[in-house]
């Protein structure tokens, strides 16, 4: 039993196209950030093959920036995987979130998950607890499209760009998720949780290992369990 | 290195869908329990803030503030302002970049 009605096929075309056009500055945006990527990984010794491989199969910014990283500091291949894992398990929280949103078998609900990636989940948020999963799909799509260009790009031609921090291609990250944070402060709760997670993720990064801080701040959102037994 | 290269991909390939995957296994299909909703609704800002602030006033594991800070700062502007996405990030970079010449 299902309390939503099950959107027609017009529903759901509308919802596709909505959410392709509401990603399309993201995905410009991952363009580039992935195009940092790509020269990052050929840095640190990828071939170029293997950093648009890892774009087209593991499609999470972070986790690959932060397990080339660790190998190009010589690190193994067992801290790389561990390091990418703890910067994804922010997609726990967010799959939980979206989880009751997403019909079908276990199976076919966790290959619906694969679509989430940070701006089509924020953007698919209804506000009210459910998520509209055609906006999540019709949005994931050309961001997908754009993050392999954009590695592509970067490592076939990142020796143009020898240092990428000279270019100040590591602001982009940042301001891509400032983006969103701005377009989810709806009101003085969201803003007060963006601020205290914010700071406790801070707090955290000197003595927790790289990807627990993030983590952490979705502790933050369970003052949203006092907020619904006073509504 | 080539080997630990694809190893690691293989590696953060199996790592992410299992991540991405267990939310939707354990809660799919139900409707939302009332109470979850409000946790649902606060994650979002509590997540993408600390991505944030991790990747502006720290570098690493290191709080580090330095010309990205800046740039990120004046891409915040641009975007408060409801200026377009890609200005923003543009300006960012501009202005981390030029920062990074003149220092």
């Amino acid at each position: 039993m299902s309390s939503t009605s099950v959107p027609g096929e017009g529903q759901r075309d509308a919802s596709l196209r909505a959410g392709f056009r509401a990603a399309l500055p993201y995905a410009a945006v991952g363009f580039l950030l992935s195009m940092s990527f790509g020269i990052l990984a050929r840095d640190s010794g990828f071939p170029a093959e293997a950093a648009i491989v890892m774009s087209a199969i593991v499609f999470a910014g972070s986790a690959q920036f932060a397990a080339v990283s660790i190998l190009a500091s010589g690190g193994t291949a067992g801290a790389a995987v561990a390091a990418a894992a703890l910067m994804n398990s922010r997609f726990l929280p967010m799959g939980i979130a979206l989880g009751p949103s997403l019909p079908g078998r276990a199976a076919w609900r966790a290959a619906q998950g694969q679509a989430v990636v940070d701006a089509s989940w924020a953007m698919s948020n209804r506000g009210d607890g459910t998520f509209d999963r055609w906006f999540l799909f019709g949005s994931t799509a050309p961001q997908y499209v754009t993050w392999i260009a954009g590695t592509t790009l970067g490592a076939l031609g990142g020796d143009l760009f020898s240092d990428p921090s000279r270019f100040g291609l590591d602001a982009i990250y940042p301001t891509f998720f400032l983006a969103l944070v701005i377009s989810e402060v709806k009101d003085r709760t969201t803003l007060v949780i963006a601020v205290v997670g914010g700071l406790l993720a801070l707090s955290l990064v000197e003595v927790a290992p790289a990807g627990l801080p993030v983590l952490a701040a979705s502790l933050v959102a369970l003052w949203g369990l006092r907020r619904g037994r006073a509504a | 290195m080539t080997a630990t290269v694809w190893w690691t991909i293989a590696g953060c390939t199996v790592v992410t869908a299992i991540i991405k995957g267990i939310g939707p296994v354990a809660l799919g299909g139900r409707d939302v329990p009332p109470r979850l909703t409000g946790v649902i609704t606060l994650m979002a800002p509590a997540l993408l803030a600390a991505l944030v602030v991790t990747s502006t006033f720290a570098t690493g594991d290191r709080w580090h503030v330095g010309a990205h800070t800046v740039g990120v700062a004046v891409g915040g502007v641009v975007l408060l302002r409801r200026g377009p996405l890609i200005v923003a990030v543009v300006l960012a970079v501009a202005v981390t970049a030029g920062l990074r010449a003149i220092t």
